[in-house]
């Protein structure tokens, strides 16, 4: 039963293979990747936790310290830089009057809200864009476009239309949480590897299993970094917010004490925002490695 | 390697297939010459056959295999199975792919669980897959992550995810070839034994003329004439003899002579 018998194309095998070994091309062919070889995440043990926080606090600490020693030296004018005592003096003076609390806490409000807001709209965004060439096709020159405008030119607009209350600050902050959601999850979506997606196809997965047995997995580790980046947008977003008519928070404290000339609280509610959004960042950052081991 | 009569019965039985004509020709893409890549395939498979598909590497063994499984469509020709045309993703077959392909996030149980077919209860469905853990010798393994273990292991995986819905045709692509020489011999006396259990009609894509000599009904060798683009079927060989075979018989050592130097090796045999 043989057709053309001579239709074998050569193929050389080194010579040193004597006949022992039928096994051809065992050389030639890459066998894919085995999963083998990747390393574990790292799993941080005490030690070495303890270690990293130390070092991080290194640089923070001898700023402060020559930050203290510039102040207190009076080489520098306290009314261009305070001294450590003054700022904490200053925020102890607005906890008294019951405004620092309110302020960190509104503030925090706003930050969490148009987070959560902007990152779901984020989400199903990217998850179009991702999914979809039309939608992409579609949707992305615009996106890209509302994306470049400045948070600051938004302010007018939403005053204008959203009035001076919280909902014009919540929508510029999730306008401002929107995006990195988007941008990573579209483009993670777009690469997840077309091989599971065929063997999901393979066994019978439809449309939507697929998206939740195989995209969606896939893409875990970007959603949670395009997370981590949305909060930290969000935070950027909040002292623009603020700028909008606001009687509270940590961006009015801002503008106010500019006017009021108070530079130890401007030093309280810099030093304030970069504590906030690095404690809220890290909290999420626990959350990601909880994911992560789960989903990487 | 025990008898794997499996307690939970999902088998469909084995479903004939046969290719006429078939050929595929990839696209040119940005000013490049189109591909053809396979011609001219005529092959009849019968229900519960297994055949073994053999050619250098490159030549196509891979892509027909695709097109059995409906996962890419010929550009010349018909596919059927059980004489109804081979739909997109038919899942009739089940494949193991050359690469595991196995969800990173997934437990080994878990990846085999997508291999189950549709509408078997929770039960039955971990029953089925603790049983194919069993078989493919991984129960050990089955809590573990794909990146937990070697590649041999996640081969075997493979297997038993294309094996868990008992399909009417399974095809493997080169589906024992990241297995170390004996855990290699034991998957195929697993693959006889559970050809044996639930006949299903197999199409095996291999590079060791061993291999095919011990598992196949036929071997088919692929190849491609100097003359003319495309690989089709240059050489088909019945192989004798009731599995499990003795694979050092004077019968099979002939026809491994003959398939080496089909493939343009040199077999130094006995001259
Ligand atoms: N999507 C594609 N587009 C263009 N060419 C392709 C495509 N898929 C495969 N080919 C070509 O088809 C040929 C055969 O590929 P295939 O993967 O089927 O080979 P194979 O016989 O399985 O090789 P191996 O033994 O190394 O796995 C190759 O030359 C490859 O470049
Ligand atoms: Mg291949």
């Amino acid at each position: 039963m043989s057709f053309d018998e001579r239709g074998g194309a050569p193929v050389r095998r080194p010579s040193t293979e004597g006949r022992r070994s039928a096994s051809l091309f065992q050389f030639v062919s890459g066998y894919g990747y085995s999963a083998a070889g990747r390393d574990l995440p790292e799993v941080s043990r005490g030690r070495t936790t303890v270690t990293t926080i130390l070092l991080g606090l290194v640089l923070p600490v001898l700023i402060l310290a020559v930050w203290w020693v510039a102040a207190e030296s009076g080489a520098i004018p306290d009314y261009l830089l305070p001294s450590p005592p003054q700022v904490v003096a200053a925020g102890v003076e607005l906890a008294q009057a019951g405004l620092l609390a309110t302020y960190i806490l509104i503030s925090v409000q706003r930050v969490l809200l148009g987070f959560a807001i902007g990152a779901a709209i984020g989400l199903v965004l990217g998850a179009l864009v991702g999914l979809s060439p039309l939608a992409s096709k579609l949707l992305a020159p615009l996106l890209g476009a509302i994306r470049a405008v400045p948070s600051l030119a938004w302010v007018p607009l939403l005053t204008i239309y959203l009035g001076i209350y919280e909902e014009p600050k919540i929508t510029l902050i999730a306008i401002g949480a929107a995006f990195p959601v988007f941008t990573t999850v579209a483009g993670a979506l777009r690469h997840v590897d077309p091989h599971l997606v065929e063997a999901g196809q393979a066994f019978g997965l439809g449309r939507l299993a697929l998206l939740s047995t195989v995209q969606l997995p896939a893409v875990v580790p970007s959603i949670v970094s395009g997370l981590r980046l949305a909060l930290a947008q969000a935070w950027l977003f909040l002292v623009a917010a603020e700028l909008i008519a606001s009687s509270m928070g940590l961006g009015f404290l801002l503008i106010d004490s500019q006017n009021n000339g108070r530079i130890d609280r401007l030093f309280l509610a810099i030093i304030l925002l970069g504590v906030l959004g690095k404690t809220t960042d890290a909290l999420v950052g626990l959350g990601e490695r909880a994911l992560l081991q789960r989903w990487g | 390697m025990s008898s794997s009569s499996s307690s939970v019965t999902v088998a469909t039985p084995a479903l004939p297939v046969s290719l006429r004509g078939v050929g595929r020709t990839f696209p040119a893409v940005r000013g490049g010459e189109e591909r053809i890549v396979l011609r001219d395939i005529q092959l009849e498979i019968a229900p519960g056959e297994i055949v073994a598909l053999l050619g250098p590497s490159g030549c196509g063994k891979s892509t027909l295999l695709r097109q059995i499984s409906g996962l890419d469509r010929p550009t010349a020709g018909t596919l059927t199975i059980d004489r109804t045309a081979v739909a997109p993703a038919d899942q009739r077959s089940a494949v193991a792919f050359q690469e595991p392909r196995l969800l990173p996030w997934r437990t080994v149980a878990r990846n085999v669980e997508l291999g189950l077919p549709r509408g078997l209860d929770r039960r039955q469905g971990a029953e089925r897959v603790a049983e194919l853990l069993e078989l493919v010798q991984l129960s050990h393994a089955a809590g573990l992550k794909p990146r937990e273990i070697s590649g041999g292991m996640a081969q075997r995986v493979s297997l038993a995810r294309a094996l868990a819905r008992g399909p009417g045709v399974l095809l493997l692509d080169e589906p024992f070839g990241a297995l170390d020489a004996l855990t290699r011999l034991t998957m195929q006396d697993l693959l006889v034994d559970i050809h044996r259990a639930e006949p299903a009609t197999i199409v095996l894509v291999t590079h060791d003329v061993d291999e095919a000599l011990a598992l196949a009904d036929r071997i088919v060798l692929l190849g491609t004439r100097h003359d003319r683009p495309g690989a089709t079927i240059s050489m088909i060989l019945d192989v004798p003899g009731a599995r499990p075979r003795d694979r050092a018989s004077v019968v099979l050592t002939r026809l491994r002579a003959k398939l080496l130097d089909a493939l343009g090796v040199p077999s130094h045999h006995g001259a």
